[in-house]
């Protein structure tokens, strides 16, 4: 007996895993090949995009999202990236220009010079009145004190954007900074939705230096991923960035995060692994992170003691691992890639010395000799012979990037990015013989991947669950919306369980879909998806002739979902819309009604359908 | 019965149960003061002479009923706490709150970031652990599971709680709903008939998770005990109102942020600053929290913990650094309260940890450990803190073992 519920039990594993590997076998329609590739290239079918890729053919138009640089960038997207300045500076310029508090006390005490900028003056006079605010000598500015009538308060608190915009623009300019900082969150957000870019830019500084970097950061990042025309290039900034993730709010990230999106991930998302492995080695965002530049040669560590005493620094205490032990579990190896604890310090030793310059000098990245351990060491059975200084970190990338483990673990990733979370071990392998024959080069690795029959089948399609990034980004792409600005997005995404930008641990999010699905963000999605279709998302406009005239419930299913509505969707919705029209609950209708496609266009957005690619 | 209407047998079971016969689980609150709380101030050690030498401005000054407000209350001659939780003082002397001193994180990290990781996944120096150690407390399922066993006050679960086991974050139960009576029904019928399996599932959950809240929220219902208006306060009153209702809630976590006092941490008297702010909004909702639940806590309790201490010195800012240990706090039913627990590393230059800071003597996994054990009856340990040696005689004995 208990011999046949094993077998039993044996017979369906086998028939299970027969099954899986069966569906990555069957091949999919022409329709579902294109909204296959739309769903898993890009953050999302937008109106039009299913005919551009049949006009284009699928072959060439997968070609032209290898190589971005052939792709005509989005004109709307330039325009509207401009005003956000801080996203083309270097981290000295930012630090300058919005700098941080350290920064604004030694520009108060003296030490360095104000800038001359009238408007960058007011920002740093009002931050460092905050920060003085901390020691309990000021009180924070009220619209109550701020010198308003009680109708001119009521209007900037409850007012229409349009109202606010007025009553602001009637005050006395010395007046209007401290009017912005007492005003409410909410109220600041009406304000903004009328005000002129230069409004825009007076607006958030009134929440500080620090707040406008990150605004353009998370800025930027949300209208790529809705405007930007090489959505492939775009997914896997999101991917790389991700694989090695930087938390922005580990204190001197804040500064240090836009430019490694920026010139360090970017540039190489289809270039050279090595390239990439090795930008980040020597990122400043990196090295603060995991902290590499706290690990030190302890030798070096003692003879340096007593000078840094003098000089009341906090001493650094040697050798640390943190970055050793990403670098091999993370970023390339993974956890079961053959690497022990004794590798893991000899790496470290390998890295100390690997560091940053000081702020003021441009916090690039800088060897310290001094700092290095320039004894002998082992890494992964190859031998690094003593002296070898900076060569010994470059040694260890080179070893690393060239791993068959690495190349196992990589290609594994992306293939749960991009085909399914438990991908076929077929695919993976096919990968990895491109990485390790291609000498890790991405385009060819992700070549491979866009043609393996594993990819066009159907144990691919619709496999993957959305994560909130992926949500919220195809959700917009999906309607067509108009957006002018995106914080209110990115408040959502918090809403989701996705700030971004904000994942603390080095693993970053992950990319397995299922791991998104809870209680507490699906019901996130679902007042999302409503709020978005009803045009209750600031900074975001949806309108119903995106579908057309007079379209009914199948025609807006298609044109969201790029397929057919299950039988029990349409039956619900045809439910809840019977209902919406009976006696009853006409009367106690809202004055604001949401037009009916765009009522049906939110129930299909937060429906089950919506949450796959 | 009315008012339930389709809501799943053990819903029924739940919302009528205070007779029922099932054994009552315990319950395990766990709050986290981020930022490093300065444990030196907040039990004060007014005993030792160093503590005063060091802390020249910011130091709270020694009991006097002359000046109850701005002096520090005495608990045993050595200890005492801040003046703004004065509130707690009754429990302690109820001998239902317990304190373990100098504890908290053996890492040496300074950085708030990694120290926070570290203590809510419960693997100091580890940082790629993927989950938290209170989503690992939870038992193995056994039957139908509550939807709200393991709950989070705020918009998003924190780390300490993500897992494998099912945990939500409520920022309010009045929110935990879809905000549209029609889609709401629209939603819930497109999930209960969806053939996808995972969204099948999650859907019914929500769904019931929603159903549960917000039947809890429609009854008519008055706090036994004021709560302070800040976040805090409201997530302990929310978190109180779901135990007494009891919907099976077993794991619950909040946090208060703010403790990060490098400038004006104390003001020119005790009562005043940044940190007498905190402890009053502190110490006033847990004194709620306990005054609400009354008979209640008997299977109730709350731990606090920060991600490391301050400096034993004052720096010049009327301030204090990052530091290493801690104090943590341990009030319920069946904690041997009144009593600090761990020993006293001392404050003299050659006792403090790196030469500045108080010295760690009770290592936290060692504290939430005897709560996992002792009071919620979870008898393995490996998983919860996976790599740490539990020895059972580090426990300080704050739980009543019957």
């Amino acid at each position: 007996m208990r011999r046949g519920l094993l077998f039993a039990f044996v017979a369906t594993l086998c028939l299970m895993a027969g099954k899986q590997a069966t569906l990555f076998l069957a091949p999919l329609s022409i329709d579902q090949k294109t909204a296959h590739v739309l769903n898993r290239l890009t953050f999302g079918p937008r109106p039009g995009d299913v005919d551009d890729v049949k006009k284009v053919g699928l072959k060439k138009w997968i070609d032209a999202q290898l190589h971005p640089d052939r792709i005509a960038q989005n004109p709307l997207l330039d325009t509207k990236l401009e005003p956000l300045d801080t996203l083309r500076m270097t981290p000295l310029e930012l630090a300058w220009r919005y700098p941080p508090p350290q920064l604004i006390k030694a520009m108060v005490a003296g030490t360095v010079p104000y800038p001359k900028d009238p408007e960058t003056r007011m920002m740093i006079d009002r931050a460092a009145a905050r920060l003085q605010l901390k020691k309990g000598d000021d009180e924070k500015p009220t619209l109550e004190n701020a010198g308003l009538t009680e109708e001119q308060q009521r209007t900037l608190r409850r007012g229409t954007p349009q109202e606010k915009l007025k009553v602001f623009d009637d005050l006395l300019d010395e007046q209007k900074d401290e009017v912005l900082e007492a005003m409410p969150l909410g109220a600041r957000i009406g304000l903004f939705a009328a005000a002129p870019p230069d409004l825009r830019r007076r607006i958030q500084k009134a929440g500080g230096p620090q707040f406008v970097i990150n605004q353009d950061l998370m800025e930027a990042k949300l209208l790529r991923a809705i405007y930007s025309n090489r959505q492939l290039e775009e997914v896997l900034t999101d991917f790389w960035y991700n694989h090695f993730n930087v938390f922005l709010d580990k204190g001197a990230d804040r500064y240090l995060v836009g430019s490694y999106e920026r010139d360090v991930i970017r540039p190489h998302v289809l270039g050279k692994f090595h390239d990439l492995l090795l930008a980040t080695a020597e990122s400043p965002a990196m090295l603060f992170y995991l902290d590499n530049v706290e690990s030190v040669d302890p030798g070096a560590a003692a003879l340096m003691q007593g000078r840094r005493a003098a000089a009341q620094v906090r001493p650094r205490k040697g050798l640390n691992e943190n970055y050793a032990r990403e670098l091999m579990e993370l970023h390339t190896l993974g956890v079961d890639g053959g690497y022990t604890q004794h590798d893991v310090t000899e790496v470290a030793r390998c890295f100390t010395g690997w560091s940053i310059k000081a702020p003021r000098e441009g916090a690039t990245f800088v060897f310290r000799e001094r700092l290095h351990d320039n004894g002998p060491k082992t890494v992964l059975g190859h031998h690094i012979p003593a002296g070898g200084g900076i060569e010994d970190g470059l040694k260890v990338i080179d070893i690393l990037s060239h791993h068959p483990s690495t190349a196992r673990f990589i290609s594994r990733k992306l293939a749960m990015r991009f085909v399914a979370d438990e991908p076929p071990p077929s695919l993976v392998e096919k990968m990895a013989k491109t990485f390790r024959d291609k000498d890790g080069d991405l385009r060819s690795v992700m070549q491979t991947l866009l043609s393996a029959p594993e990819f066009w089948s159907q144990g691919a399609y619709r496999a993957k669950l959305k994560s909130p990034l992926e949500m919220v980004a195809s959700s917009v792409r999906a309607l067509g919306a108009d957006v002018d600005f995106t914080f209110p997005l990115s408040q959502q995404l918090v809403q989701l369980g996705q700030p971004l930008y904000r994942k603390q641990e080095p693993t970053g999010y992950t990319n397995a879909g299922q791991e998104w699905m809870n209680s507490a963000s699906l019901l996130a999605r679902m007042n999302f998806a409503i709020a978005l279709a009803g045009n209750r998302i600031p900074g975001v406009k949806v309108d119903a002739s995106r579908f057309g005239d007079a379209p009914d419930t199948d025609q807006i299913a298609k044109d969201l979902l790029l397929t057919g509505l299950s039988d029990e969707a349409r039956a619900a919705i045809q439910a809840g819309l019977e209902a919406q029209s009976a006696p009853q609950a006409a009367a106690k209708r809202p004055a604001q009604e949401v037009p009916k496609p765009l009522a049906i266009a939110g129930l299909m957005l937060g429906s089950p359908d919506f949450q796959r690619r | 019965m009315v008012g339930v209407g389709a809501a799943p047998l053990w819903l029924e079971r739940a919302l009528y149960a205070s007779d029922a016969p099932a054994r009552r689980k315990k319950i395990l609150v766990a709050i986290f003061q981020r930022g490093a709380a300065d444990g030196l101030n907040i039990v004060v050690p007014h005993g030792e002479a160093s503590y005063y030498s060091m802390r020249p401005t910011i130091s709270v000054p020694r009991p006097s009923a002359a000046d109850p407000q701005n002096t520090v209350i005495d608990l045993d001659g050595f200890f005492g706490l801040h003046p703004a939780l004065a509130p707690l003082q009754p429990v302690y002397a109820a001998r239902h709150l317990a304190i373990v001193h100098a504890a908290g994180s053996p890492d040496p990290t300074r950085s708030h970031f990694d120290a926070q990781d570290y203590m809510e996944s419960g693997t100091p120096g580890r940082k790629s652990t993927g989950d938290g150690w209170l989503n690992r407390v939870l038992p193995p399922a056994e039957g139908e599971l509550s939807p709200v066993r393991a709950i989070a006050m705020g918009p998003v679960l924190p780390r300490a709680l993500r897992g494998h086991n099912g945990a939500i974050a409520i920022e309010s139960l009045n929110n935990f709903q879809v905000r549209n009576d029609s889609a709401s029904k629209v939603f819930q019928a497109m999930y209960a008939g969806s053939s996808d399996k995972i969204l099948n599932g999650t859907g019914r959950e929500t769904f019931d998770a929603v159903k549960l809240l917000q039947s809890v929220e429609k009854q008519p219902y008055q706090p036994a005990a004021d709560y302070p208006n800040g976040a805090f306060g409201q997530s302990l009153k929310q978190v109180a109102r779901l135990i007494k209702a009891n919907v099976g809630v077993e794991i619950a976590f909040a946090d208060i942020g703010g403790w990060d006092h490098h400038v004006n941490e104390v003001g020119p008297r005790a009562s005043e600053g940044q940190l007498a702010q905190r402890l009053t909004e502190f110490g006033a909702s847990l004194a709620a929290f306990w005054k609400d639940l009354g008979d209640r806590m008997a299977d109730v309790t709350v731990v606090t913990m920060s991600e490391f201490g301050r400096t034993a010195r004052e720096n010049g800012d009327r301030g204090t650094d990052h530091g290493h240990a801690n104090v943590m706090f341990v009030m319920g039913g069946d904690v041997r309260g009144g009593k600090v627990y761990g020993e006293w590393p001392g404050l003299a230059d050659h006792q403090l940890y790196e030469g500045r800071d108080l010295a760690l003597t009770t290592d936290f996994r060692d504290v939430l450990g005897e709560l996992v054990i002792s009071h919620l009856g979870n008898r393995d340990l490996r998983e919860v803190f996976p790599g740490y040696a539990i020895d059972r005689r580090r426990f300080r004995g704050f739980i009543a073992t019957s």
